[in-house]
C-alpha cells in the first residue's frame, strides 16, 4: 500500500485486542518471553501500523516505506503480533516464537521476518540507527519518515543521548522518538511517579523499596520533556493507551516541523491484564497456564 | 615485489581513496567521530560535504547511524582511533553490523604501539582480538599505504562487515602500484625453506629484514604478509608450515587473540608446527614509535632470534 491505510478507532481497538491475545498466548507457549512491556505498547504500534505508516506487507523492502526501528528489542510479541495483524507474518507461525527453528527469535533481528527494521536486544541503539535511516531520506530525496519506539531503559543508555544530541544537530524532522514511558524496569520502578489513570504523575519519595520486595528510584527520567527539548527536539507528553491522542501526536510528527520530534507516551505496563498491570514481575515472565487462561477473560477471548 | 619510495602512513590514504570512489560513483558515506583530520576522512568530506557525518565523539552513535545508512543502501564508512572503534561502541559493532551484516566499514587509525607518546590509553593493542571474534567481519591489517588504499577499495566494493587497522608512523611503502590486494590471499614477500616468517601491519618490514640478517647466517626464511586476518591465507599457511616446519609469527597487537592465537589455532587442527611468537604480552607506555619498537622487542632481531628458536625444535 503507498498510502498509510486509515482504520477507524473500532477498528484499531479490535486490533488492539488481538494484538493482546497473541502477546500472552505467545509468551505463554514459549514459557518465556517480555509480556508487560509488550502490552503497555499495544496501542502505540496500533496506530502506527494501520493509521499512520506508508507501508507494504508485500514488499516489506520498499524504499519509500516509512520505518519502524524497534529499540526496545524485548518487546518482540508485540512486534510479532502486529507485524501478523499487518500481514507480514503467517499468523499460524506466532506461537513458534523463541522455540527451536523458529523465525521468530526472542529479540529481534533485522530482516528476520521482513518488515523487522534492525536486530535490537541490547537497549539504547535504535535511535541512532534511526537517525542513519532518517539521514539516508534527505540524501536520497525521500519523503519517508523514521518511528522509533523507546522504553524508560533505553532512555537510561549513554548512547541514546548520544543519538538524541545528533538528531537534534542535524534537525532530523522526518525522525520521530516514541516513548513507552511505563515507568517500569527489570529490577522494578525506574522512578516514583508512575502514572495513575487521568492524574498528572504524582511525586514520590525516591530510595525507598516497594512491599513487593521491587527496587524503586532504579535511575529517574525526570525531568524527561526537558531533557529532549534542550537537544532541539519538538516534544509532548500524551497518554499512551489513547487512540486520538496517539494519532493526532503521530500525525503532527510526520507532517510538521523542522525539528525531530519526542513523543512521551504514559503507559501502563501489562495493560489490559489486571495481574500483569503495573507489576514489574511480568517485564520478563509468561503467563501460567491459570494466568493465560484469566488473561483471555479479561481481553474478552474464550481461548 | 619489495621497492623504495617515500613513507606513508597507512591512514593517510582513507580520505583520498573514499573521495576517488565515490567520484566513480560509488554511494559512499563517512560518519567520524572527531577525529576525521588524524585519519584523513576530512578529505572526503571536503569533496562530498552532504555525505559526511560528523557526529561528534560519539562512536557508540557512529556505528548505530553508519548501521542506518548502510540499511538504506548507503556503503557506510566509519572513521576514528582502535581504542575508540572498537574499543568503545563492541556491542554496537556486534548487534548493528556483524549480526544482521549490514554494509559498514570501520577504519580505525593509531592501533598498536606505535601510537606513540600518547602512551598506553591511546595504543589500541585488543582491537584485532574484539574484530576477530565476530565471525561476520572481515578484518584486515595493510603493511603499507598501497595495501591500505586497495583495501579500501575491496571493502567498498565488497557487501557486508569490514575492519581496516591502521597506523598512525609513517612506514616504508613495500608495495608498487601494480599490487592488487586479494581477500584471503596473504603475498609472499620472499621465498624460503627453513622457517617461514608471518608478520602483519609495519612488522613485515621488519620481517623481511630479519630475513636478511637470517640470510647472512646460512639460514633461508620465507616471508608471508598475513593483512588479511579474516578470511585468513589457510592454503599459504599449511604450505609454509609442510614445507619449512617452523613458524614465527609477528605483531603490533597481542599475541594472544591476534596473530599468533590464529595462526597457532590453525596450526593446531591441520598440521601441529613450531611456532614462536613476536608481539605484545601487556600495555605499552609513551615513547616514540621507533623506541617502543625497540622496548618491546618488535624488532627484526627479535623476529631473528624467534627464527633460530623455532627451527631448534623442528622435528626431522
Amino acid at each position: 500500500m503507498a498510502q498509510a491505510p486509515s482504520a477507524s478507532t473500532e477498528e484499531l481497538e479490535e486490533i488492539a485486542r488481538n494484538v493482546r491475545r497473541n502477546i500472552v498466548r505467545m509468551t505463554h507457549a514459549a514459557k518465556s518471553g517480555h509480556p508487560g512491556g509488550s502490552l503497555s505498547s499495544v496501542e502505540i504500534l496500533t496506530a502506527l501500523y494501520f493509521r499512520i505508516m506508508r507501508h507494504d506487507p508485500k514488499n516489506p523492502s520498499w524504499p519509500d516505506r516509512d520505518r519502524f526501528v524497534l529499540s526496545k528489542g524485548h518487546a518482540t510479541p508485540l512486534m510479532y503480533s502486529v507485524l501478523s495483524e499487518a500481514g507480514y507474518i503467517d499468523p499460524d507461525d506466532l506461537l513458534t516464537f523463541r522455540q527451536l527453528g523458529t523465525k521468530l527469535q526472542g529479540h529481534t533481528t533485522m530482516g528476520k521476518p521482513p518488515g523487522v527494521e534492525m536486530s535490537a536486544g541490547a537497549l539504547g541503539m535504535g535511535l541512532s540507527f534511526s537517525l542513519g535511516a532518517a539521514l539516508a531520506a534527505r540524501l536520497d530525496g525521500r519523503d519517508y519518515h523514521v518511528f522509533c519506539l523507546l522504553s524508560d531503559g533505553d532512555c537510561q543508555e549513554g548512547q541514546t543521548w548520544e543519538a538524541v544530541m545528533s538528531a537534534g544537530h542535524y534537525n532530523t524532522a522526518n525522525l520521530t522518538a516514541i516513548i513507552d514511558r511505563n515507568h517500569i524496569q527489570n529490577d522494578g520502578y525506574s522512578d516514583g511517579q508512575r502514572y495513575d489513570g487521568d492524574d498528572q504523575p504524582s511525586g514520590r519519595p525516591g530510595g525507598w523499596v516497594m512491599e513487593d520486595n521491587h527496587t524503586a528510584n532504579i535511575m529517574n527520567l525526570e525531568p524527561f520533556e526537558d531533557k529532549w527539548r534542550a537537544f532541539g527536539w519538538d516534544t509532548k507528553r500524551i497518554k499512551g493507551h489513547d487512540f486520538d491522542a496517539i494519532t493526532a501526536a503521530l500525525q503532527e510528527a510526520r507532517e510538521d516541523g523542522e525539528q525531530p520530534t519526542a513523543i512521551i507516551c504514559e503507559t501502563t505496563k501489562g495493560k489490559g491484564v489486571s495481574f500483569m498491570e503495573n507489576n514489574p514481575d511480568f517485564h520478563g515472565k509468561a503467563p501460567s497456564d491459570e494466568q493465560l487462561a484469566q488473561a483471555l477473560q479479561e481481553l474478552g477471548f474464550k481461548e | 615485489m619489495v621497492q623504495t619510495a617515500a613513507d606513508k602512513s597507512t591512514r593517510e590514504v582513507l580520505g583520498p581513496t573514499l573521495a576517488r570512489l565515490a567520484r566513480e560513483g560509488l554511494d559512499i558515506v563517512c560518519v567520524d567521530a572527531d577525529l576525521g583530520y588524524s585519519t584523513s576522512a576530512v578529505k572526503f568530506g571536503r569533496e562530498f560535504p552532504e555525505r559526511f557525518f560528523p557526529i561528534g565523539v560519539a562512536e557508540q552513535n557512529m556505528i548505530g547511524v553508519a548501521a542506518g545508512l548502510a540499511s538504506c543502501g548507503k556503503i557506510a564508512f566509519c572513521s576514528s582511533f582502535a581504542v575508540f572503534a572498537p574499543g568503545h561502541c563492541f556491542d554496537q559493532l556486534r548487534m548493528a553490523v556483524a549480526q544482521p551484516r549490514t554494509n559498514v566499514k570501520l577504519f580505525a587509525s593509531h592501533a598498536g604501539v606505535v601510537t606513540g607518546e600518547d602512551g598506553a590509553s591511546a595504543e589500541a593493542l585488543e582491537d584485532l582480538t574484539l574484530m576477530l571474534s565476530m565471525p561476520s567481519f572481515t578484518v584486515l591489517f595493510p603493511a603499507d599505504a598501497v595495501e591500505c588504499e586497495q583495501m579500501i577499495e575491496v571493502a567498498a566494493r565488497t557487501e557486508g562487515p569490514f575492519y581496516i587497522r591502521s597506523m598512525r608512523p609513517k612506514i616504508p611503502i613495500l608495495f608498487d602500484d601494480s599490487y592488487r590486494f586479494e581477500l584471503g590471499k596473504w603475498p609472499l614477500m620472499r621465498d624460503g625453506d627453513d622457517v617461514t616468517l608471518i608478520a602483519c601491519g609495519e612488522l613485515v618490514k621488519a620481517a623481511l629484514d630479519a630475513a636478511e640478517k637470517l640470510a647472512s647466517q646460512g639460514v633461508d626464511a620465507r616471508v608471508l604478509n598475513a593483512s588479511s586476518l579474516r578470511p585468513f591465507d589457510r592454503e599459504a599457511l599449511l604450505a609454509a608450515a609442510r614445507e619449512t616446519g617452523a613458524i614465527v609469527t609477528a605483531e603490533d597487537h597481542f599475541i594472544q587473540g591476534g596473530l599468533g592465537g590464529l595462526v597457532s589455532q590453525a596450526l593446531a587442527a591441520a598440521q601441529p608446527t613450531p611456532v614462536a611468537f613476536v608481539g605484545m604480552e601487556g600495555y605499552g607506555t609513551s615513547g616514540t614509535w621507533k623506541q617502543l619498537l625497540e622496548h618491546f622487542d618488535l624488532t627484526p632481531e627479535a623476529i631473528a632470534r624467534a627464527a633460530d628458536d623455532v627451527i631448534s625444535r623442528k622435528s626431522r
